[in-house]
Parts: structure tokens; sequence; C-alpha cells
């Protein structure tokens, strides 16, 4: 059956009203795709090309070199210092942040009144900007005048270098990047709790269960894809880690003795500060595949379809 | 009939407009330099005054800001847009002498001789490939800033000339807490700011160590001496403690920290001096960098930024850029540069002058200008951050001076090496 057209004088009256809809939706999406291919797509490629060359910003020979950044970037340890650091983020800020954000959750769920300005509160860090955070966070590490190490003095306890030591400081920036961002684990958190039915608890307690076992059977299985996507954002803001690290080592940037740098840092520094944008655009792509692989890889093993 | 009356009426307008301009052609060149308010401001003003004087020529003024400066130069001058006299950093003249983006000054209007008999020692570093390609209005040298309440109430009446002397200034001036922790520096380390030039132009050195071959090419601090002058630096944060690493964070900690009297001793740049002068509380002053002994050689850093022609003044313009460029570094200007920008004038004949030598503030820095040496880097960004590994090597790490420098010396040369590589195949 063909719809006929609600006006005579529309020059195509044999398409659809649904399929007419779709075709107006398409057009309008057409606009944002454009800007995405333009802005994010085509930039992304031709770091690609980039990469292959040797591209120094200022001079006009930019030499196709084939695989030589990439060599470089094998050779050079302050690229594998980086490339292990950023790994060492990953590990010590993922867990340490979705176990503190559902912690925080979860006892926020127990709780009626003030709920919203508890979250509010925690919320509040993840608004703030982040530059103004990192340098808030340099003066609380700092070893003569940070109130971290007023109190540990007062504790009787030894001053801390934090910042200053190559093996102290990365765990202290990501200590800074975990608190950035708990608010925003938090909300997304209390969302999937929300999302799971009272029922189901209310049947397990019935049948006498309680504490530990509903959480471990209830809330977490049904909270699965609140999960992965918790891990999956956060695994790409860790490795994509820059702002804070920057301004936290401002003097010394990635320091001392490269122990905060990460990839992207390194990747800002050989292309705006040394001109190599060449090895820089190496070093993206290699970021971008292994951020590629590791969300596939997460997405495979972490999502389980749970049915009750 | 209206349309050809209007066109008509256009077509003689144009003409007689036309025939007005053709008895003099004024020639147009381009300036362009990175957006630094004082700088601007008076580049402006000299613009004017040099137009004045030579009616046939106008100059275009255009500013950047300082991070997008080199990619607007390498994305302009390509295309034949852009400056034909070109304000740029003297480490980045080889980049752009071998991207071909600068001419040769002409031995005719700028001899080689006359350049090193008029300009400071240090300008001897835009000489590449055996030719001078840009030349500086102003200089930076360093100097010790030190504050006087601070030393006068340890017994100091002046500041140290010898660093023995100053060692112990910076012992006295120190002050710690109950937990033995610093709240007065007596120095205000700062190995990512200015001392890691201070360890290659004048700690090596007066120790008795070239930081670099004479041509540049190969590193040559890791010698026992060195490692003695590393030792030096570093002893003042392990040793004697009178200072630590970011004692205040951020980028001019160092400089914060002595602005808010929590550092008696620092040293910095003349370009700090505007900084300083407007943020110092206690009363203040400037002392040439000290030296081993007391008759010891003195020796300072220096860099500048130069002015250069570019590829695209040719002919008339070429010979307009030639004028402009002559007028920029003039000894008038040189002054006026001083007044009102604070850079030190990079004319030996105002570096000799008693009047300006004598100047509180600017006088330490201006002597400094007559032995001071400008570091051909090829890398800056690598090259600081060697050094100012090797201090934390030393400092962190508790690595031997010798074998902190010996690993930054494999590190810098592989820079070198690099850089020299890359031009052979050019």
């Amino acid at each position: 059956m063909v719809t006929r057209a609600p006006s005579a004088g529309l020059v195509l009256p044999q398409i659809r009203l649904g399929t007419r809809r779709a075709l107006w939706a398409y057009t309008f999406l057409l606009v944002p795709l454009l800007f995405f291919l333009t802005i994010r797509l085509a930039p992304a490629f031709s770091s690609l090309y980039i990469s292959l060359h040797e591209w120094n910003i200022i001079s006009p020979d930019k030499p196709f070199v084939g695989l030589q950044n990439f060599r470089t970037l094998r050779d050079d340890p302050r690229f594998a210092r980086a490339a292990v650091n950023t790994v060492r983020y990953v590990l010590a800020g993922i867990p340490a942040q979705i176990a503190l954000g559902l912690a925080l959750a979860l006892m926020l769920q127990r709780i009626n009144r003030f709920r919203g300005l508890f979250r509010a509160l925690y919320f509040m860090p993840f608004v703030t900007p982040i530059v103004a955070t990192a340098w808030v966070w340099q003066w609380m590490y700092s070893q003569n005048f940070g109130p971290l190490n007023q109190i540990l003095v007062a504790l009787g306890l030894p001053a801390q270098p934090f910042l200053r030591s190559p093996g102290q400081a990365l765990y202290a920036v990501a200590a800074a990047v975990v608190w950035q961002y708990l608010g925003f684990q938090v909300v997304i958190f209390l969302a999937g709790l929300e999302a799971i039915p009272r029922v189901y608890y209310e049947a397990a307690e019935v049948d006498g269960a309680s504490g530990w076992r509903l959480f471990r059977h209830i809330t977490v299985p049904l909270l699965n894809p609140t999960l992965v996507f918790s891990v999956v954002y956060s695994t790409i803001v860790y490795l994509q880690l820059f702002t804070q690290v920057l301004n936290m080592t401002f003097q010394d940037q990635g320091g001392p003795l490269a122990g905060t740098l990460t990839v992207v840092l390194y990747v800002y520094q050989l292309g705006f500060q040394r001109f190599k944008m060449g090895e820089a655009a190496a070093a993206t792509a290699v970021l971008f595949v292994v951020i590629l692989a590791i969300t596939l890889l997460q997405m495979r093993v972490l999502s389980k379809p749970v049915e009750y | 009939m209206r349309i050809v009356l209007a066109m008509t009426a256009a077509l003689v307008l144009f003409l007689t407009l036309a025939g007005i301009g053709a008895g003099q052609q004024p020639v147009t060149i381009t300036y362009w330099q990175y957006f630094f308010e004082s700088k601007v401001k008076l580049v402006d003003q000299l613009i004017k005054e040099f137009e004045a004087q030579n009616p046939g020529i106008r100059v275009v003024h255009e500013n950047f800001p300082y991070d997008a400066y080199n990619q607007k130069v390498a994305s302009a001058v390509p295309a034949g847009q852009g400056p034909d006299v070109i304000n740029l950093f003297y480490g980045w003249v080889p980049l752009y002498v071998d991207s071909r983006y600068l001419q040769p000054l002409p031995a005719d209007a700028f001899p080689p001789a006359e350049i090193e008999r008029e300009f400071v020692p240090m300008i001897k570093n835009s000489k590449f490939d055996g030719k001078y390609w840009a030349l500086p209005t102003a200089v930076r040298s360093l100097a010790l800033f030190y504050n006087a309440d601070l030393l006068r109430a340890v017994g100091f009446t002046r500041p140290p000339v010898t660093w023995d002397e100053f060692a112990v200034a910076a012992e006295q001036t120190t002050v710690r807490d109950a937990a033995g922790r610093i709240t007065t520096e007596g120095f205000g380390v700062a190995p990512a700011g200015q001392d890691h030039h201070l360890i290659r132009e004048v700690l090596f050195r007066q120790w008795g160590v070239a930081p670099y071959s004479a041509d540049g090419r190969r590193v040559t601090y890791a010698t026992p001496q060195g490692a003695e002058a590393l030792k030096w630096y570093t002893d003042l944060i392990t040793q004697r403690k009178v200072g630590v690493i970011e004692f205040f964070p951020g980028g001019g900690g160092y400089r914060n920290a002595f602005m808010a009297g929590r550092a008696a001793m620092i040293f910095d740049g003349s370009f700090a001096i505007g900084s300083i002068r407007g943020g110092t509380k206690a009363a203040w002053g400037v002392a040439p960098l000290p030296r081993r002994t007391l008759g010891g050689e003195p020796s300072n850093f220096g860099s500048y930024w130069v002015h250069g022609l570019t590829v695209r003044a040719q002919g008339p313009r070429r010979d307009a850029a030639i004028k402009f460029l002559k007028y920029l570094v003039s000894d008038a200007v040189q002054r006026l540069w001083l007044e009102r920008v604070g850079e030190l004038p990079a004319s030996r004949k105002l570096v000799g002058d008693a009047r300006l030598s004598a100047d509180p503030i600017y006088g330490p820095f201006i002597q400094g200008l007559s032995y001071a040496r400008a570091t051909f880097f090829v890398d800056e960004t690598a090259q600081r951050q060697v050094l100012v590994d090797a201090v934390n090597e030393v400092v962190v790490n508790n690595k031997s001076p010798l074998q902190a420098l010996q690993e930054a010396a494999v590190k810098e040369q592989k820079i070198l090496d690099e850089f020299w590589a890359k031009r052979a195949r050019k």
C-alpha cells in the first residue's frame, strides 16, 4: 500500500512518511558528521601521515622516512619511561578510583537526608578547572609549606618529599587525579545502583541473604554495565593524562628524572617544545593503537550480560 | 548610458590617483615580532620615527603570541607571505637558515669586521656557516639578586664577591623550623630556571672546563674538574642545605620565593628585573655573578633575540628592509630599548658607557656582557633537561657528580650528533 502524500504540492509522493522522517534526520545528522570528519577524523589520519615523515614545524623539507620515527621511539629511554609510567598511572589510579567511588556511592545510597548536598560536594572537584586544582595540590604536597607535611610532622612522622621524589611523585599525582574524578565516579555509580530493582534485594533477604552476599551476588553483577563503562572511561582518562602532570611539575615538566612523565606529555614536549612533529605523531599513533586494543579487550572481558 | 558614465568617472578617478602615486612609489615592508607589550609599543613608536626619516618607506608591524610564532613563520614564509624583517631567538638561527627563511646580511651594508667590533662578543653565536644572518637590538645576561635586609641581618653589608663568600652568606641566611625544614632559603636553587645556564657557562668555566668544543660539536664537560663544579653546586643543596629544588612550586618559583622574602639570593636574568622591582617588599640589589677567587676569571651567560632579513625581502623591499634593520640595531634605538623594555644594549660602546654600567640595577648585568657567552643550543629544551637531570641524579639519587656528568654528556652528545648528522645530509 502506498501512503498518499498529505499535500499534493510535494514532488516525491512515493516516499513513505517514515522514510522521509529518517531522511530528514540523516540530513541533520550530516552536519555534526561533517564537523566530526573535518575537525576530528581528518587530523587523526593526517597525524598518521606525519608520523612517517621527518616533520619539523619550521623546516619546509618534510622528507618521508618510513618507520624511522617509530624506531627512534623504540630506542628512546624517555619514551619507554613515559610508557611504563602511563601504565603505572592506570594500575594505581583506576582501582583506587573505582573502589572509593563505589564505597561512597553505596554509603550515599543509604542516607536520605543531605544526599544531594553530599553528591554536590563530591562532584565539585570534577567541575573545578584542572589547572587550578593542580596548582593547589602542588602547594598541598610542598615539602616545606604543604599542609600534608605539616600533619605528618605534627604526628611526629618524617616529612615526605612527595613531588620531589621520583618514587613518590607519580602516586602523588595519581592521588590528585583520583580525587578529581571521584565525584563523577560516585554519580555514575549512584545512577547504576538506582537502576537495580529493589525486588531482587527483597527476594534475597526473604531467602536469608544479607550484607556481603547481597553485594556480591546482586549489586556487582547488575552493576556490571556501569562498571565496564567506568573502567573503560577511566582507562582512557589515565592513558591520556597530561594537564595534571604538566601543572604539578611545572618547573621540571614530567620530572623529577622523568618520574611523572606520561606519553601525552612527552608527545607535547617532542612536538611543541622540540619541533619534532614526526616523532610526536608516531608516539600518538602508538598510543592510539594501545588505547584501542585495551578498550576492545576490556569490553570483551568485562561485559558479561546478566539475566535474572 | 548611466552605467557608461559611472564607469568613465571611476576610470578617470583611478587614473588620477594612480598618477599621483606614480611620482614616488612607496615601498611597504613588514616586520614581525612576538607579542610583548612594551616591545610592541616601542616598535610602533620607532616605526613612526623611521617613516618620518625615510618618506619612501612604509613599515607594517605585525605580532603574534609567542606560542604560535614559529608556526606562523613556517606557514607564511614558504607561501611567499610574511615579513621582510623578522625577530627570532638566537637559538633558532640555524633552523631558520637551514629552512631557507633567512638571507645572509649583505657584507657591504653590515661588514663582519664591523659587527664584531661594534657588538658584544656573545653575538658571534649568530655567525653560522661563516656568515652573519641576524643582529640584536638588545641582549640579556645573568646576575645575582640579593635581599639586602636578610644579608644585613647576618652582618653582610655588601653582596658576596667570591663563591666561598656566597656559600657563607647562604648558610647564614638560611632559616629552618623545629623539624629542620627550610623556611627561608639562603640560596633559591632553580636548576630548571637559570641555574643550568649558571652551571654550564659559569661554574664549569671557572672550574677550568670548557663545556663544549670550540666548533660546538662535542660535549667536553664530563671531566674531574667539571664534576667538582657540579659537586660545588649540588653540595649547596645536599651538604650545606641552603636551598631546596622547587621550594616554591611553579615555573618562576625561585623568583617568587625571592620576592616573598623567602630566599636571600637567586640567580636570574635581566628580564626578571621588571617583576622583581614590582613585587619585592624588602630592600634588594643586584651584583655581578661571584667568581672563584677575588681576581679570578669572570664569566656569564647571555642570550638574545635578533632581527634578520627574510628571503622575501628582494629588490627595493630589500633595500628598505636593510635600512630598517640598521635603524633597529642603532645605538639610539638600543638606548630607548633599555629605557622602555628594560633589555640591555648589544653595542660595545653602550656597554662601555660609564653612566650605564654604574646603574645600580642594570650595571651588574651590563658589566657581565663584556665576557658573557651564549651557548650554541641545537635543542634547548632537551639540553636543559640533560643538566637538570644530572643535578637530580646527584641530589635525589645520590649518584657521584662525575657519574652523573658522564651520563649527561652521553645524552647531550647524542642530541648534538643528531643535529649535525641531519645538517650533513642536507
